[in-house]
This record gives C-alpha cells, sequence and structure tokens, in this order.
C-alpha cells in the first residue's frame, strides 16, 4: 500500500514529465522524460530506494516507444525488499541526460558503458570514457543500426609486416 | 609505519602497470597504478580486453541458444548464471517449471556456489603466499565438477537449464555421489580454516586491509559476499527468494569489518551454509518431470515422443524451424538472483519474436570492482593482490 502511495506522490509531484506508469509479471515501470531523471531519481532515493541495482540502456528502433533510447534504472528498497524500474526516454538527436553519478557512485562505470555501448552522454559525469571498447573505437555497438558483424574492424584491423622473417622462412624452404 | 611518516621522504611518483597479464589477476584486467616507493596513490582499473560482445550476440540467438553464451560469463559458476537466465526468461512468458527442477536448480547452485567460493579463498590464498589451501581447493573443485559432468555432460560450459525446464533430469546414482562428497567439503572446509583463521601471517596480510563501509558498499552497489562482509544484512536468496529457496533453511552470514579477512570468512561460512541447502534439496527432493508441458510451445517434448508419435513430431518443428519457434508476449522481465559473487540479473526486452530483443546482465563483477580504485588508495603495492583476491573478479563477467 505504501508502494502505492509513493508511485501516486511521485507523479503527483512530476505530473507533467511523468509519461507514464506500467504494471508487468509484478514489476512496476515508470516512464520519465530524460531531463528529470535526477530530481526523479534524487526524490526516490530519499523515500527508501537508496540503491541502485542496475542502470541500462534499450535502443527503441525497431520496437517503437516514447523516444528512440530509454535508460533503464532499476532501484531497490533494502528495508521492506521493493524494487522499481524507472525508464528514462531520450531522442535520437543528442542523447544526453543528467548524471546520477552524484546519488550513487556505482553510477560511474555504468554509465560509462552505456556512453561506450549506445552512444548516449550524460552531463556531469566526471570521467566519460569509454570502457569496453579501445578509446579510437568508431560507433557505438550495442545501437539497433550497428551490424552484428561489424563494420570492418576485423578486415581493417592493422597487421604489423614482419618482411624479414618470411624472408628467413622463403629461403629455408 | 603509519602514512604521515612515510609522506615525509620525498620520492619520485612511479606509475607501473599491473597486468593485463598477471599470475595475480585470474583473467585480463590491467590496472594503471601510481606509487611512491611501495604506498598506492592511485589505482586506475583499464577493463575490456575480454569484451566479446555477448549482449550484441544474444538479440541474435534465440532463447535457448543464448543459455550456452552464459556459461561463459561467470565460467567459475556457470549453473547459476545458466538458472538466472532462464528464471528471467520464464518470468517474461509466465512459465513455472515443476518442483523438482526447482530443487535440482538449487542443487546445482549451491554446488556451484561450493566450488566458487573454495576457489576464490584458494586463489587469494595462493596469491598471498598459502600454496596449501590452493592445492586443498582445487582438488575439491575437481571432485564437484565431476559431480557437473555427471549431470550435464561437461565440466565447464554445462547449459543445463533450458527455458521451461532442464536439459535432463539427473541419471542414476546422483544424489550418493552428492552425499559422497559433502563430508569432503566439510574436511576440507575446517582443513583451511585450521590453516589460516589463526595464521598470523594470513591475519596480518587481510585484518584492515581493503575495508569497505556500510555506506560506500551501498553507493557502490556492491552485493553478495562482499556486501554481507560489511554487514549488509541482504540475501537475495533468502529476501526475495526464487527457485523455492523460501523451502529451504539456512543462515545468511554478517561480516562486521568489510576487511579483506572478513570476506574471506563470509565466504567459508556460506559453504557450510550452501551444504546444509544442499542436503535439504537431496532430503526434499520430489518426484515427477523437470520439463513442463510440451503442449505449450515453448519446450521441446521427450526424443521417444518425436519419434514415436505424429504430435511429438509436430511440437519438435513447431519450436525449432527458422520461422517459428517460441513466441514471448511483448514484455520485459528482470530476476535478481544471489550468484556467488553477488546480485546476478538478466534484464530480457522482448518485442514477441523467437529472439530477444535486448538481453542486458546485470554483472556482479563489473559493479564490485568499480569500488577497487577507492579501497585500495593508501596501501601497499602487496595489498593489490590481497584485495583482488577477495572481490573474486571474473574477467569473462566483468566484459562480456
Amino acid at each position: 500500500m505504501l508502494f502505492q502511495n509513493l508511485i501516486t506522490k511521485v507523479t503527483e509531484r512530476f505530473s507533467d514529465s511523468i509519461l507514464d506508469t506500467t504494471e508487468f509479471r509484478g514489476e512496476t515501470v515508470l516512464h520519465i522524460k530524460g531531463e528529470c531523471v535526477l530530481e526523479v531519481l534524487e526524490m526516490l532515493k530519499s523515500e527508501g530506494f537508496h540503491f541502485l541495482a542496475d542502470l541500462t540502456a534499450v535502443d527503441n528502433l525497431e520496437m517503437g516507444g516514447f523516444e528512440r533510447y530509454t535508460v533503464v534504472y532499476h532501484l531497490l528498497n533494502h528495508g521492506n525488499g521493493e524494487r522499481l524500474v524507472v525508464k528514462a526516454y531520450i531522442p535520437e538527436n543528442n542523447p544526453n541526460l543528467p548524471s546520477v553519478e552524484s546519488l550513487w557512485r556505482t553510477a560511474d562505470w555504468q554509465e560509462r558503458e552505456v556512453y561506450d555501448l549506445f552512444g548516449i552522454t550524460f552531463d556531469g559525469h566526471p570521467n566519460l570514457i569509454r570502457i569496453m571498447n579501445p578509446d579510437d573505437f568508431k560507433g557505438h555497438p550495442l545501437r539497433k543500426d550497428y551490424p552484428r558483424i561489424g563494420k570492418g574492424e576485423r578486415k581493417d584491423f592493422p597487421i604489423v609486416e614482419r618482411n624479414i622473417g618470411t624472408k628467413f622462412r622463403r629461403s629455408e624452404s | 609505519m603509519t602514512v604521515d611518516t612515510m609522506k615525509q621522504i620525498e620520492t619520485e611518483k612511479m606509475v607501473i602497470n599491473f597486468g593485463p597479464s598477471h599470475p595475480a589477476t585470474h583473467g585480463t584486467l590491467r590496472i594503471i597504478l601510481e606509487l611512491d616507493g611501495e604506498m598506492v596513490l592511485k589505482a586506475t582499473p583499464e577493463i575490456g580486453y575480454l569484451h566479446s560482445g555477448f549482449e550484441k550476440l544474444g538479440e541474435h540467438l534465440d532463447y535457448n541458444q543464448y543459455i550456452t553464451i552464459t556459461d561463459r560469463m561467470n565460467y567459475l559458476s556457470p549453473l547459476c548464471n545458466n538458472v538466472a537466465y532462464a528464471l528471467s526468461a520464464e518470468k517474461l512468458m509466465d512459465i513455472e517449471v515443476p518442483k523438482r527442477a526447482q530443487y535440482i536448480r538449487v542443487l546445482m547452485c549451491e554446488l556451484s556456489r561450493i566450488a566458487d567460493h573454495i576457489l576464490a579463498v584458494g586463489m587469494q590464498a595462493v596469491d598471498l603466499g598459502a600454496m596449501t589451501v590452493f592445492l586443498y581447493g582445487f582438488r575439491l573443485r575437481e571432485d564437484i565438477y565431476d559431480l557437473f559432468e555427471m549431470a550435464t555432460g561437461t565440466r565447464l560450459t554445462t547449459s543445463y537449464t533450458r527455458v521451461g525446464g532442464l536439459m535432463r533430469d539427473l541419471p542414476e546414482g546422483f544424489d550418493k555421489a552428492v552425499l559422497q562428497l559433502l563430508p569432503n567439503v566439510v574436511d576440507v572446509v575446517d582443513d583451511i580454516e585450521t590453516l589460516l583463521n589463526k595464521n598470523r601471517i594470513w591475519q596480518q596480510r587481510t585484518k584492515g586491509v581493503g575495508v569497505i563501509t556500510k555506506e560506500d558498499a551501498i553507493s557502490y552497489g556492491i552485493s553478495g559476499p562482499q556486501a554481507r562482509a560489511s554487514g549488509i544484512d541482504w540475501d537475495i536468496r533468502e529476501k526475495e527468494p526464487y527457485s523455492s529457496y523460501d523451502n529451504f533453511d539456512f543462515d545468511v552470514i554478517i561480516g562486521l569489518n568489510g576487511d579483506v579477512f572478513d570476506r574471506y570468512l563470509v565466504r567459508m561460512e556460506e559453504i557450510r551454509q550452501s551444504i546444509k541447502i544442499c542436503y535439504q534439496a537431496l532430503d526434499k527432493m520430489p518426484e515427477g518431470e523437470v520439463n513442463i508441458d510440451a503442449d505449450s510451445g515453448y519446450i521441446l517434448p521427450p526424443m521417444d515422443e518425436v519419434y514415436n508419435s505424429i504430435e511429438g513430431l509436430i511440437y519438435h518443428f513447431e519450436n525449432i524451424m527458422p520461422n517459428r519457434g517460441m513466441e514471448p508476449p511483448i514484455g520485459e522481465a528482470y530476476v535478481p538472483t544471489e550468484s556467488p559473487n553477488g546480485e546476478l540479473g538478466f534484464y530480457i526486452v522482448s518485442d514477441g519474436t523467437r529472439t530477444p530483443y535486448r538481453v542486458r546482465t546485470r554483472p556482479p563483477s563489473l559493479i564490485n570492482y568499480s569500488i577497487f580504485s577507492k579501497i585500495i588508495e593508501g596501501h601497499m603495492l602487496a595489498d593489490v593482490v590481497a584485495i583482488l583476491g577477495s572481490l573474486n573478479i571474473i574477467a569473462g563477467e566483468l566484459d562480456r
């Protein structure tokens, strides 16, 4: 019951930035606009959801949704074991939203991972660099318009020519 | 020597590379260490050396094919990954597997937990110079892997679960083999504790090293034995029971100081609790099927039905033909599970086709590792190894 009260409290306070509230298989999902994510999560954190269990993103290119990208926050309340999913929607051009690193330090690496794999930038992040891929990597692999076989990274990978070795081997045979 | 006295000596800062290939990293990790003498001023972990795009691959494989990929994430306890993934997919499709399958999953998860914890402690010990502990632990792990081989056919890439059940039932004589093994586990745990608990070198190397406070653990999202060693009373098996864990009786182990020594103690005590759960699972193991009904369209019918009846053949082809297969509802699911390293869960988004739209792994190794650079500051270079071992970073899961 308290959980429902909290949801209504949040929807009332941020009425113009909450897009929808849905429930699927017992998971409550709060759909919000990307720009107000810091305020909403700050309020939820003070209301008991003090543990950020997971932070990830989804590219809605083929599935459709409110906007192109969704950043998904899985919150957990250690006090009563409730979980809440917050989905922040951000548009295709200039995907950008405020960083929640100031609320949870765990967001540091997870936001870097989302930046690396989806190309979503986070305002106020202290060190937004690639984490999985090398720094000179082009593109963001988990976007739906990035092909599974890659964009020729394997073919274009620089190969060191070792002429001396081949000559030596040829002369021997 | 305190930190202050060390600071008075003017020394030149030295930057060294720890890894990517180093015997104590147990995987491919690189840490750039800034040293003042032997004291670590700053540590910058660099990861991604084993990044293999498992999540991208998941968008192109169907629900049962992806189970083979989950084996390769945490390769020390692949059965826990299999179970975590199957649970998420089953939640998405609203399937409840039979009780026998749930109990077998619990038994397998706990055996993996014993193997993982014993290896984590052994690896940590060998890095700190205690070779015997490592050899005792490794020998026991081989015995547990023999059990996995008996049940699943392989030691490492088990792929034991299916969406809606298990690959196959336990073989005959498996319960006897487990009952034969469990007393050995107790012996090995006793031996290790006798060797280490009051060992002066071990205590000096681990006590007060790499302390994670309760606040830091929450802020950094630490979970599993690492969080419980810091005093956070949170075990998903108890608090959010999945796969019939609520039918089992066990204690949640909590540490007080959050240092390397406490993490070791929590792991050892958790092994004892896992042994308790294994006995209960064998004792209460229900009879019956391990898979849901093939009519549901989510699981392949048994082979003799496929060969001997027309319905079986139809269900088989309905499941495997290219433009058919299971049709999950549109939606998303996330089931948190307690893997040996912490909270492991698969966040699956489905668009109604036979392949998932997005599969995200919540990797406990990555999230537990992010605190490393904070807790190593001000410690000695040799403590890097101690802390790294106690966090139990598995590179396959770290980079995915």
